[in-house]
C-alpha cells in the first residue's frame, strides 16, 4: 500500500508517522507542501506539528497551501486521508472535515497519555479494533477543543461519524475524562463517506512497546487491511 | 485605501482568553466591568480607488482566510 506524508514548515511529527507507516509495511513518500502533484497514494497523512508556527489560526495557512488542492481532489475520489493533531486542524481549515478546534478550555498545552474509546469500528481506519475498545494514546496540543454547530453534531451522532471519544480507564465518557473541553468528549471524527479521519491523539506514537505501548498499531493495520 | 478588519469570536463560542483577562481586570478592582471578548485586528491597505470594489475584495479576504466563519464574526471599516 502506498502512503504519502505531507510536510509543511513547522511539521514535527512527520518523521514519527513515516517510521510508523514503514514499520507497518507501507511504501511511504514524504511530500513537501510546495509540490503540485501527489505520488500515487492509497493513504495521505497530514501530520502533527505547528505548521507555519500556528500563525493566524492553527492550520489556517497550511490549509491554503499548494499541495492541498491535490489532497482535496484525492479525498473526493475516495483516497484515505488521516489528519493527526495539527493535521486534524488543517483538515477542518480546508473544509474536508466540519467543525473547528478551539483553544483548550484550561488555556494550557496538554501533553499526556489519555484514554479514548473506539466508537465506530466499521471503518477503514478502525476495523481491527473492537467496538468500545479503550486505547491509551498520547495527546499533545494547545488547540484540541473540538467545536461544531448543533446540526453537525447531530449528524455526527446519527450517522456514526464520531471516531473516538475521551474516556477514563473504565470507559466512562464524562466531563472529568475530557482533557480539553471538546464537545461530547470528541477526540476524532470522520467525514460522511468515512474516508477521512481527523483525530487529536497521536496513534503514531503508540506503535512500539519500547517507548510507549502498541495501542496505535491497529489503526495502521486496519488501513493496510 | 486602508481598512480595518475586526475579528471576534461568535457570541455562543467560549472565549477562555477573554474570560481570564476579564477575571484579572476584576481582581484589579475594575468593579463596573461587565464582559470582555478578545479578538483580532487587521489593518489592510489595498490599491483600489473604488470603495465598493475595495470592500468586496476585503470581504473575500475575510471569507477565504482571515476569518473562520464557524466560530468568528468580522466587521470591516474604512480607515
Amino acid at each position: 500500500m502506498n502512503s504519502s506524508v505531507i510536510v509543511f514548515p513547522g511539521s514535527n511529527c512527520d518523521r514519527d508517522i513515516a517510521v510508523a507507516l514503514e514499520k507497518m509495511q507501507f511504501k511511504n513518500k514524504m511530500v513537501w507542501h510546495k509540490e503540485t502533484k501527489l505520488p500515487k497514494s492509497d493513504l495521505i497523512v497530514i501530520p502533527g506539528g505547528f505548521s507555519y508556527g500556528d500563525y493566524l489560526r492553527s492550520g489556517a495557512i497550511a490549509g491554503k497551501s499548494l499541495i492541498i488542492d491535490e489532497v482535496i481532489k484525492a479525498a473526493k475520489s475516495g483516497c484515505l486521508i488521516l489528519g493527526i493533531c495539527n493535521g486534524f486542524q488543517i483538515l477542518t481549515e480546508t473544509g474536508l472535515l466540519k467543525g473547528t478546534l478551539l483553544r483548550n478550555r484550561n488555556l494550557k498545552f496538554i501533553n499526556k497519555d489519555v484514554n479514548i474509546k473506539v466508537i465506530n469500528n466499521k471503518t477503514s481506519f478502525t476495523s481491527k479494533y473492537k467496538l468500545n475498545q479503550i486505547l491509551k494514546i498520547n495527546i499533545a496540543h494547545n488547540e484540541g477543543n473540538y467545536f461544531t454547530d448543533k446540526d453537525h453534531l447531530n449528524k455526527l451522532k446519527n450517522e456514526n461519524l464520531i471516531a473516538f471519544q475521551y474516556c477514563d480507564v473504565n470507559g466512562n465518557i464524562s466531563d472529568q475524562s475530557n482533557p480539553n473541553g471538546a464537545v461530547e468528549n470528541i477526540a476524532g471524527i470522520y467525514n460522511s463517506k468515512k474516508n477521512i479521519l481527523g483525530m487529536m491523539p497521536h496513534p503514531e506514537r503508540m506503535v512500539d512497546n519500547l517507548i510507549s505501548n502498541t495501542d496505535g498499531i491497529n489503526l495502521f493495520a486496519s488501513i493496510m487491511n | 485605501m486602508k481598512f480595518a478588519v475586526t475579528v471576534t469570536l461568535k457570541k455562543d463560542v467560549l472565549d477562555p482568553q477573554g474570560k481570564v483577562v476579564q477575571d484579572t481586570l476584576a481582581n484589579l478592582g475594575m468593579k463596573s466591568l461587565k464582559n470582555i471578548r478578545q479578538g483580532k485586528f487587521f489593518e489592510i491597505e489595498i490599491e483600489e480607488k473604488n470603495q465598493l470594489k475595495a470592500e468586496e475584495l476585503i470581504n473575500d479576504m475575510c471569507k477565504k482566510l482571515l476569518v473562520n466563519l464557524i466560530i468568528e464574526d468580522y466587521k470591516i471599516s474604512k480607515l
